[in-house]
């Protein structure tokens, strides 16, 4: 693969990022200063045949167009939002993505986050932590060392109740948007706390037997927990919107670990701020990495940053498949996970 | 019985509380009971009893901050036949005291089993992938400015060792096992109808473990069962989640191995000396900190008050008790 020049877009993974400088010969994106993007992409197109993006940064028309010997996308990210593949089918170029390797990943995160939201475990945490910079109800200012102090429980157990006080996750129903590999892996442990499942897609899938609804607002009606799992294509931006939150209602929790543009955020954070829905736990937003700053004040929100995929064991996983699909692609060989 | 309450002027349907409780459960007794409330009284408690033992069969003790039901208070009240509590856990009482003295124990049975246990997962969850950490730096407002956060750990294939296969770690074992967890315990005896490995003691149980979830009860059996040489098994990458008792854990030992990195980290809902919290966890990211509230939920709560009532009720209408401790 020497000969190979690969376009990496974004610092991803520092171990893919080694392997591709040893195998191939690697051009960073990025440490080019965008004004002189341009003609440093003039000046190498002749060598880039593959370039490697994810889900925040694809393959758009423009830098398809820039690379008139690109052959092949290979994305770390199962989700290809980003690529134009009207434009990739039509120049013949191929499309590989990383899914399976991230469905548990995702899927044991959209169940970390219903429970750390309707068990107000983080909002625990965050309570304890902020305690120990008060020394008798009285805030300590420091300047070169913050006396940290043994922290007391409140033993009071109204005030405990009010504060930790949550929702039992176990035996509740949940509305799964999206019955795909990562829906059905979040139905699967759900049923171990004995939740009941329901779903809702663009078509009823055989061989469940989770309740399916062909309208997604008396999903949410009838469900306590609505999790997105679907992919991002056109009909699924905004296919949370306040219909669908009022649905849900004030005893619901969203969560979402789909996409940002999943969801109306303002429609999302204003029913949170009125109370008009019970909880969310969100991985994605619309505008990452900025997340609106009035969710900070909220105690039935959890937030990460698109940690999806997350773990040490899965992004060495997407990294080896890229590599391997790069190489398969090299070889003449079948590519092991195309998108096109 | 009725008759002796009679000729005192004293209500034959009289609980004694010691502390207060819950200001919701109290108003729900209080309806349906005469609560005799230790603490209102400017007699020092032993004359507080002695001034009432007459009437007092039924007690109630709420669990976290609550005085020790040791046998001097036991001895001042000779007329008791039942103490009900809120907990599961029975160590606040002088179970062996009871038993000589015939009073029976009715506690939470099986109400909070389900609660306690998804927090123990939410907990490894949150240790592993990192949520409560994420969620504190996103408000900090660092997202934007330090872009990738460290990589979590995945909970799939991780091996996890239950301390104590009773109610409480047979919820653990059964959703853990759904993400692919591989499941093995301790218990004082084993039970033939886990299909879990079984291990004799602590110590074997954590050199084959990379995660230990302790649910086990405390008594003077398992006091410390979470101590240096189990947590040298366990090793550097290990994780300790605490939904037991605090005293189940050389605490000072786990915060004397997170700080020096010799520990992978931990959830802790309960501690060796509450309400103190040691102050060096609060610096850590590799801990998961609650005030003992695994057991808060509003369903938990109801049904909770409502087998408080059912035990009192039960025992004022000489029935039997709905979840009487029978082993202890």
């Amino acid at each position: 693969m020497e000969s190979l020049g690969v376009l990496l877009m974004l610092p991803l993974n520092p171990y893919l990022e080694s392997e591709l400088d040893r195998r191939c010969k690697l051009f960073r994106l990025w440490q080019i200063p965008k004004a002189s993007r341009k003609d440093f992409l003039y000046a190498n197109s002749p060598s880039i045949r593959a370039l490697v993006g994810n889900s925040a940064v694809g393959a758009d028309a423009d830098i398809i167009d820039a690379l008139p010997q690109l052959e092949i996308v290979v994305l770390y990210s199962v989700g290809f939002d980003k690529v134009d593949l009207a434009k990739c089918r039509s120049r013949g170029i191929r499309v590989t993505n990383t899914p399976d390797v991230l469905t548990d990943d995702v899927a044991d995160l959209a169940i970390a986050l219903s429970i750390a939201t309707m068990r107000k475990i983080c909002s625990a945490d965050r309570y304890l932590r902020s305690a120990a910079w008060k020394t008798k109800g009285q805030y300590v200012f420091t300047s070169k060392t913050m006396p940290i102090v043994d922290v007391e429980m409140p033993l009071n157990k109204d005030e405990m109740s009010r504060r930790h006080k949550g929702v039992i996750f176990s035996g509740k129903t949940v509305g799964i948007i999206g019955l795909g590999r990562i829906g059905s892996a979040i139905a699967k442990r759900a049923e171990a706390f004995g939740c009941f499942i329901c779903y809702h897609s663009r078509t009823e899938k055989a061989n469940t037997t989770y309740k399916y609804y062909p309208d997604i607002i008396s999903l949410a009606k009838e469900c306590d927990v609505l999790v997105v799992a679907c992919p991002l294509i056109a009909e699924t931006q905004h296919i949370v919107d306040r219909k669908v939150i009022d649905a849900l209602g004030s005893n619901g929790v969203l969560i979402n670990i789909g996409r940002g543009s999943h969801v109306d955020e303002a429609e999302l954070i204003s029913a949170l701020v009125e109370g008009r829905l019970g909880g969310a736990g969100l991985d994605v937003f619309e505008y990452e990495p900025h997340v609106p700053g009035i969710l900070f004040s909220l105690d039935n929100v959890v937030l990460t940053p698109h940690v999806g995929s997350a773990t040490v064991e899965t992004r060495r996983a997407m990294a080896d498949l890229v590599l391997r699909n790069l190489e398969a692609h090299v070889m003449n060989n079948p590519l092991l996970t195309p998108v096109l | 019985m009725a008759d002796g309450s009679a000729k005192q002027g004293r209500n034959p349907r009289t609980v004694l509380l010691l502390r207060p409780t819950f200001e919701a459960l109290e108003d729900v007794l209080a309806k349906r009971f005469h609560l005799l409330r230790a603490w209102e009284s400017p007699l020092p408690l032993a004359e507080f009893l002695a001034a009432h033992a007459t009437a007092i069969r039924a007690l109630f003790i709420r669990g976290n901050g609550s005085v020790f039901v040791d046998a001097e208070i036991l001895s001042s009240l000779p007329n008791l036949e039942i103490i009900v509590t809120n907990c599961v856990g029975l160590d606040l009482i002088d179970m062996a005291e009871c038993a000589k003295r015939g009073v029976a124990v009715a506690n939470a049975g099986n109400v909070l089993t389900e609660d306690v246990a998804e927090y123990a997962v939410g907990l490894l969850m949150d240790v592993l992938r990192r949520i409560s950490s994420a969620d504190r730096c996103i408000r900090a407002g660092l997202w934007p400015i330090t872009g990738l956060f460290r990589l979590g750990s995945k909970i799939g294939g991780k091996r996890v060792g239950i301390v104590g296969l009773g109610h409480i770690g047979s919820e653990v074992a059964k959703r853990l096992d759904a993400f692919g967890c591989i499941i093995s315990y301790y218990s004082r005896k084993q039970k033939p109808s886990f299909s879990y490995t079984f291990y004799p003691n602590a110590r074997t149980l954590a050199a084959q473990n990379d995660v230990l979830i302790v649910c086990c009860a405390l008594n003077s059996d398992t006091y410390h069962i979470i101590d240096k040489d189990v947590m040298d098994g366990l090793g550097k990458q290990g994780i300790i989640i605490n939904v037991g008792r605090g005293a189940l854990v050389d605490e000072k030992e786990l915060v004397r191995r997170l700080m020096q990195g010799e520990i992978g980290g931990a959830g802790l809902d309960v501690f060796d000396n509450e309400p103190a919290v040691p102050r060096e966890l609060f610096t850590m990211d590799k801990v998961v900190l609650s005030p003992h509230c695994a057991v808060y939920t509003q369903e938990s709560f109801a049904d909770l008050f409502q087998l408080i009532v059912d035990n009192l009720e039960a025992f004022f209408s000489n029935r039997p008790l709905v979840s009487k401790v029978t082993e202890v």
